[in-house]
């Protein structure tokens, strides 16, 4: 069941630019476990959305199945959804990125929806540089099906049942720069300051923009010996940035060690303060990335923080030299020859 | 008894030799006289070096099915000598290259055999190792064109026309042309008694295959999204929607493309993209063949739930698994017809000419839009791949999409409630709202699992048996929109009549002339689309037995009619040729017959 929450609003609640209240980013009620880390990113979202003054019609968010794919209920209940099939939702908004492109498009899935059914779809979406922001609410486990092992469960974690996973995990954030993801960024869902700015920083990149979130499942997958629990994570998060957001048209303060604080100037003129937490590290250095996300799984550590970025990144609609006006708007007009040139066809024929 | 204009040519090649573009020289060469070609390639799944077929039927009647019996067979594959020589008829023609001798035991006696020294003539006259072997072609058509009366500028004609921008190829091809036509002069006696005479009997016709057609249909139809993976024979389809988008669907002030397209990584991919484009207001659609209809069964499922239009072409080939992927059947119509888990029904739209895969292309993205679900045009390979005769396009410049019912902002605005799922109108189709469209309203859940008329999740009985009796509402409103069968009936009632759609449409046209020749003469219907209209079973109640013809082992069509329309099965016989090859009128008529004779068989 989705519950319906009540509409009322207190007068004096903040607005945002657009005169929207934070109420008016949120969703239904959640129907998830009680204290399950998807419903805290689903606040990030709202939260996110609401500072950065989007219209919430128009963002489509799009999901596959699972219970992450469950969570666009939760959120921006003025947005259109799709909550598509097992593993599908990257060939879905693909096919709705390029019937218009002037949306932006929020996708949430889960690890199973992700590293398993879907990881052909997944990795065929980052190659082609959808612009699209797509959250990973990654718990390591099936939650809907009752806590079976997922294929990002890592090596040696003991689920509920006692069975210690005997296979490798997969990272997600790795994959997608080998593949060719022009932004991943790795999260905590208890870590709202970190995941806020991450969430508003993916939302203005154009391409691809992955968030892997670690987001514990509280009834399955948060006990001792599991790698994605509270405890775990909180004990083993590394931080390798933390970052502001800052949107196109607020002054930039200058003063800032830049030995430490690397500034990103995003697609749309926005841009991302960084301060780097390590000194090895280079944001837009796959190469130094991939080191790093190496060592940290040595250590069982979980980095989080922007990882990666491209911001010269060229998204699909740009690479296929499509026009600039959405394909759902253009009408007979540009899309329908007519008759002299089909009579002109038929003449070649004959 | 005259054979003019009534005979059939085939040739026997090596796949990948460029033999095929050559035959289709010979067959247009027929066409451009004034007279009726049919012309079908038979080839294997193969890059280089398999047997390949090239059959031509010239018919002065018009009849454009294939024929059984080969009066003229040019062979130059050695390979399938033996089984090429025994497919001609007694008293045809067997022409070779006899640069090697043939050996003896090949030879029949009852049939006459044509040496042309292929190899020996290009070895002579080309120097480049590529045109020694191509040019071998072009000698043969030559030689045919001499000894069939065809006249040698007509294919050079060809040539000005292919050659276009490459203007110093047309030089050699007239001169092979020319050699293979001096040999036969000087060595045979010539015509043959069959032979081609100029007519005035394909009017303003266009000869085109029905996947070229399809992808012109979609332009004009205005699809603008199309996602594909390639498979066999379909690929040809997206290709030519692409060929004509890049020369139609240009903007002319920024160069930029007013279409998108996307080869998926699966068919899995091809579907979701379509759905998710058409879900955003765009006109989308994917190609496939059977196993792609496998593999997109669940996301049917979900467009037919969620009731999103899409448009998707089955060109069908021989199944099941891989099959014989370049031989064609009919093979899906059960997997499309109910495609994907639980009760689902599609809509299936049955063109049997490229014309018909123009209109029925462009038309399918009214049908998904105006309907809201999936729409599924079954071709197959023998349509889709072959060059055929068929009658002008046409298009008329005042026809506006239907782009069925989807709310804009300002009528979001004036209706006092709105819900997905709710039917308004009485007629099974709901409103439906585009991402974007409105700030405050409109919006809603597209999902796949149990709603009610809001889009609101649901797991309440009543709701989900309300919802699901008005999806088949809305396909009873389908019937009222969808192309009718075409039905043959002479007035006087047959007790016997036959039924048939797709690409058994010609040879059953010419079983039908044939059955009134011999005074048996029977009625029939062609059904283009699914599910059946009240028309189909108004006429098979009129008879006491309906031969089905199908190009399927199964009778799949047979067992849609009994399922749906609640027809005794012992009125609906069965003829069914599965082979890989198309359906021939002697095919049918032996069937036929025999059933006449030993109605119990």
């Amino acid at each position: 069941m989705t519950y319906i929450k009540p509409k009322f609003a207190h007068p004096r609640l903040p607005k945002n630019e657009l005169g929207f209240t934070r109420k008016e980013y949120e969703g239904s009620l959640s129907t998830l476990c009680a204290g399950c880390g998807h419903d805290s990113i689903s606040a990030a979202i709202v939260d996110a959305c609401f500072e950065m003054n989007i219209e919430p019609h128009r963002v489509a968010k799009m999901s596959g199945i699972g219970c992450s794919s469950k969570t666009p209920a939760y959120f921006l209940s003025n947005s259109h959804g799709f909550n598509s099939v097992h593993g599908r939702m990257p060939s879905v908004t693909t096919g709705a990125n390029l019937a218009n492109r002037s949306m932006i498009y929020l996708g949430v899935s889960g690890d199973g929806d992700t590293a398993s059914i879907g990881m052909g779809q997944f990795a065929h979406v980052v190659r082609r540089n959808l612009n699209m922001t797509y959250i990973v609410m990654n718990n390591g486990c099936y939650g809907l099906t009752k806590g079976q092992d997922s294929a990002t469960a890592d090596y040696g974690s003991v689920n509920k049942t006692g069975n210690m996973n005997s296979f490798e995990g997969i990272d997600l954030c790795a994959l997608a720069i080998e593949l060719g993801a022009t932004f991943v960024a790795q999260s905590f869902s208890g870590d709202k300051g970190q995941l806020i700015p991450i969430i508003k920083a993916a939302l203005s990149h154009s391409g691809f923009a992955l968030i892997n979130v670690v987001s514990p499942c509280v009834t399955f997958n948060n006990n001792q010996g599991s790698t994605k629990s509270y405890d775990y994570v909180r004990e083993h998060n590394e931080t390798l940035s933390s970052l502001d957001f800052v949107p196109v048209k607020e002054e930039i303060l200058t003063d800032y060690d830049h030995t430490k604080v690397t500034m990103v100037e995003m697609h749309d003129g926005s841009m991302i303060k960084l301060n780097k937490l390590s000194p090895e590290w280079n944001p837009e250095d796959k190469l130094s990335i991939m080191t790093a996300l190496h060592k940290a799984r040595e250590k069982h550590e979980i980095l989080t923080g922007l990882l990666y970025i491209d911001n010269q990144s060229t998204e699909l609609n740009e690479l296929l030299n499509t026009t600039s006006v959405p394909l759902n708007q253009l009408t007979e007009k540009e899309l329908c020859p007519g008759s002299a040139i089909l009579e002109e066809i038929c003449r070649g024929l004959r | 008894m005259s054979r003019i204009n009534d005979f059939v040519v085939r040739f026997a090649n090596v796949n990948g030799t460029g033999s095929a573009s050559a035959n289709y020289l010979f067959a247009k060469s027929v066409f451009r006289m004034g007279v009726p070609v049919s012309a079908k390639n038979i080839f294997p799944s193969n890059i280089q070096g398999l047997p390949t077929w090239y059959e031509v039927r010239v018919c002065e009647k018009g009849y454009l099915g294939r024929k059984e019996g080969i009066d003229l067979m040019v062979s130059v594959n050695p390979q399938s000598f033996k089984r090429d020589i025994a497919s001609v008829k007694t008293g045809g023609y067997f022409l070779y290259d006899n640069t090697k001798p043939l050996h003896e035991e090949f030879l029949r006696d009852d049939i006459h055999f044509i040496g042309v020294p292929l190899m020996d003539i290009c070895n002579r006259e080309f120097t480049d190792p590529r045109q020694k072997q191509l040019f071998k072609n072009i000698v043969y058509v030559g030689a045919i064109v001499r000894l069939l009366n065809i006249d040698t500028s007509i294919i050079e004609g060809l040539f000005a026309e292919q050659f276009q921008g490459k203007e110093k190829l047309i030089a050699p091809n007239v001169k092979a042309l020319h050699l293979g036509s001096d040999y036969v002069r000087d060595n045979f006696r010539y015509p043959l008694e069959f032979s081609v005479e100029v007519r005035d009997l394909v009017g303003d016709s266009i000869m085109i295959d029905g996947n070229s057609a399809a992808g012109l249909g979609a332009v004009y139809g205005g699809a603008s999204v199309v996602s594909w993976y390639p498979i066999t024979p379909s690929t040809s389809l997206v290709s030519a929607f692409e060929d004509y988008a890049k020369k139609l669907r240009k903007d002319p002030l920024t160069g930029k493309n007013n279409y998108s397209i996307v080869q998926a990584e699966d068919e899995l991919a091809a579907i979701g993209m379509a759905i998710g484009a058409n879900w955003n207001g765009a006109r989308s659609f994917t190609a496939t063949s059977g196993p792609g209809i496998s593999l997109m069964s669940e996301f049917l499922g979900l467009a037919y739930y969620a009731e999103l239009p899409v448009v998707l072409v089955d060109v069908q080939r021989s199944g099941p698994s891989t099959g014989m992927p370049t031989r064609t059947q009919q093979s899906d119509f059960i997997s499309a017809a109910y495609a994907s888990h639980g009760d689902t029904k599609h809509i299936l739209l049955i063109p049997s000419t490229p014309t018909e895969c123009f209109d029925m292309m462009a038309d399918a993205f009214d049908y998904a839009e105006q309907l809201q679900t999936p729409v599924i045009m079954m071709s197959d390979l023998d349509l889709g791949m072959n060059e055929h005769m068929t009658s002008p396009f046409q298009w008329d410049d005042n026809r506006k999409y239907k782009r069925g019912k989807v709310l804009t902002a300002s009528q979001l605005d004036t209706l006092p409630s709105w819900g997905r799922y709710r039917d308004v109108d009485g007629d099974g189709i709901p409103y439906r709202t585009l991402p974007g469209t409105h700030p405050t309203k409109g919006s809603y859940f597209t999902r796949g699992s149990s709603h009610d008329e809001n889009a609101a999740y649901s797991e309440d009985s009543a709701t989900y048996v309300r919802i699901m009796d008005r999806l088949l509402k809305k396909l009873e409103t389908a019937k009222k929109i969808l192309p009718a069968p075409q039905v043959y009936q002479s007035g006087k009632n047959s007790d016997h009549a036959i039924l048939f759609y797709g690409t058994s449409m010609h040879a059953a046209e010419e079983a039908l002339d044939v059955l009134k020749m011999e005074g048996t003469p029977m009625d029939a219907i062609r059904i283009k689309a699914f599910p059946f209209s009240f028309e189909v079973s108004e006429f098979i109640e009129l008879y006491d037995k309906v031969f089905v013809i199908e190009q399927n082992r199964d009778a799949q069509v047979r067992a849609l009619l009994i399922n749906e329309l609640e027809i005794n099965p012992k009125k609906l016989v069965k003829v069914l040729n599965y082979d890989g090859t198309p359906i021939t009128a002697d095919f049918i008529l032996k069937s036929i017959h025999q059933h006449l004779i030993q109605p119990n068989n």
